[in-house]
């Protein structure tokens, strides 16, 4: 039988909402609690059917078309509803219906008025960009396809480096690969990198913006060791990846999306950073922003 | 212990909702609102699914939810639109359930009789080895709605607790127990299910 005491904490623990010394002191009672821990065990095993596809169901097929058609509906009955209430009692349904219509069909004509009043300006200003790209391209052209070259070379370095980082990802989602660190404390993880890297990477709780910090490993991307945080939304889980700038190793990199994983990369307070997730493009993004901030 | 202090039943979903100007959604505003919710479609319906228990039920729920998040797009604060439409889904469901099938929603859980036989077996009798899809549906669908919700809000949907406690207007710690009395009921029903199909251990 599992403690009574712990039983209701177990499940704190199995869903990752239990703060550091609660989380601890599960940990250390499980240690020495067979019951507990083949509770966990159970309920793990649990959770694991739970993502069986055949549990989840989608909505299907047609209902997002109906539900689209509903709202327009509702739309435009409101808007015929707010018409007719500010043309009064003596405007008809069908003048209510033709003011609704008429913003649709307004901005059409404005628009052309103004294209013929400045198209001669336009001509000019496309002559003159006709000049200034040949001025320009007469004495800066030697300059730009060098620049271009190097740029190359910086692309297919930021490639490699893609690669590298997303194989790190991947390689840290297979069993015992995700930390070396594991905690939800930004005081145990930030600590836990000195001495075993020449930098010291920004670590963030975000567990109010429901990206809860996990723990921490050692990577190696670039050439060089590089500080990796875990953290989590939902089941998903994200890896930053952060490690200095380089003078003359500059990296271009860009948000991406490669074999169904998001990265996205930015620079700051010295650091390269790279997020990679799962996760859908405009929350990770979000959760950059946090992470910025 | 738990990270969040719980902010009591009074936020409750339907108090949410009321607060919520009822502005007339403007010209325009149907696009701004099926960007926002129309990803989370297979997420209103998951939850509405498990809360009615049927699927033609659940397509109307999910309908009428949508209209009336439509309704309260005006007092959407922007950001995740997930929690925000689950919550207007959820509601939808209770007065579904409320409406048409009000013992759906008294149904109580009779723990001398489900609890009985749990206790007798040894450990190697509750171990759970490995949960077929059909049989973990069919426990789920007969937990009493209270913990079939949270649930699937925690295992399907991922929410955190706090999430769902404000989604279901109940303190954070409730959401704790419910879904540790819940998992416990959802195992003791598969060991049952399990000892009907003649076979000791899961």
């Amino acid at each position: 039988m599992v403690c009574d005491d712990n039983a209701r904490l177990l499940h704190g623990y199995l869903d990752g909402e239990l703060d550091l010394v609660r989380s601890l002191e599960i940990e250390e009672h499980l240690k020495s609690c067979p019951d507990c821990a083949q509770e966990l065990w159970n309920q793990r095993t649990l959770r694991k059917a739970f993502r069986a596809a055949s549990v989840y169901d989608r909505a299907p097929a047609g209902l997002a078309e109906r539900i689209r058609a509903g709202v327009v509906q509702q739309q435009d009955k409101g808007a015929q509803q707010e018409a007719s209430a500010s043309a009064g009692a003596s405007v008809g349904a069908a003048e209510a219906a033709e003011e609704r219509e008429a913003p649709k069909k307004a901005p059409v004509q404005p628009i052309r008025v103004v294209t013929s009043k400045r198209s001669a300006w336009n001509w000019l200003a496309v002559a003159a960009a006709i000049l200034i790209t040949f001025a320009v391209s007469w004495r800066v052209a030697p300059e730009l396809s060098q620049r271009r070259n190097a740029d190359m070379q910086a692309g297919v370095q930021a490639d490699v480096l893609t690669e590298e980082i997303l194989s790190s990802h991947i390689r840290s989602l297979q069993p015992d690969h995700l930390y070396d660190v594991r905690s939800t404390d930004q005081h145990t993880v930030k600590p836990w990198f000195n001495g075993r890297l020449d930098f010291s990477p920004t670590v963030r709780d975000l567990s109010e913006d429901g990206y809860p910090l996990v723990g921490g490993r050692l990577d190696y991307v670039d050439h060089r060791a590089v500080a990796a945080l875990v953290y989590q939304r939902r089941q998903h889980l994200i890896n930053v990846f952060v490690w200095p700038e380089a003078k003359g190793n500059e990296v271009a990199m860009q948000t991406k999306s490669v074999q169904g994983y998001n990265m996205v990369p930015w620079e700051g307070e010295g650091m390269y950073h790279c997020a990679v997730s799962d996760l859908n493009k405009g929350e990770l993004e979000q959760f950059t922003e946090l992470l910025r901030k | 212990m738990v990270r969040e202090q719980s902010r009591g039943p009074g936020s409750g979903a339907s108090g949410a909702v009321g607060r919520m100007a009822m502005a007339a959604p403007n010209a325009g505003s149907a696009e701004r609102f099926t960007q926002a919710v129309m990803p989370h479609l297979d997420a209103a319906y998951n939850l509405a699914r498990w809360l009615v228990r049927n699927t033609h039920d659940a397509e109307d729920v999910v309908q009428e939810a949508y209209l009336r998040a439509f309704k309260f797009f005006g007092g959407f604060q922007g950001g995740d639109a997930r929690p925000w439409l689950l919550k207007i889904v959820r509601n939808t469901s209770y007065t579904f359930l409320e409406r048409n099938r009000p013992a759906a929603l008294a149904e109580e859980f009779d723990e001398r009789v489900h609890g009985q036989d749990a206790p007798a077996l040894d450990a190697e009798a509750t171990m759970v080895r490995s949960v077929e899809s059909r049989m973990l549906r069919e426990a789920l669908e007969e937990l009493p709605v209270s913990f079939r919700e949270v649930l699937v809000l925690r295992e399907l949907e991922g929410l955190s607790y706090k999430e769902i406690a404000e989604l279901a207007g109940i303190p954070i710690g409730t959401v704790m127990s419910s879904l540790a009395r819940g998992r416990e009921r959802l195992r003791e029903a598969l060991l049952r299910a399990r000892a009907k199909e003649g076979t000791r251990g899961l």
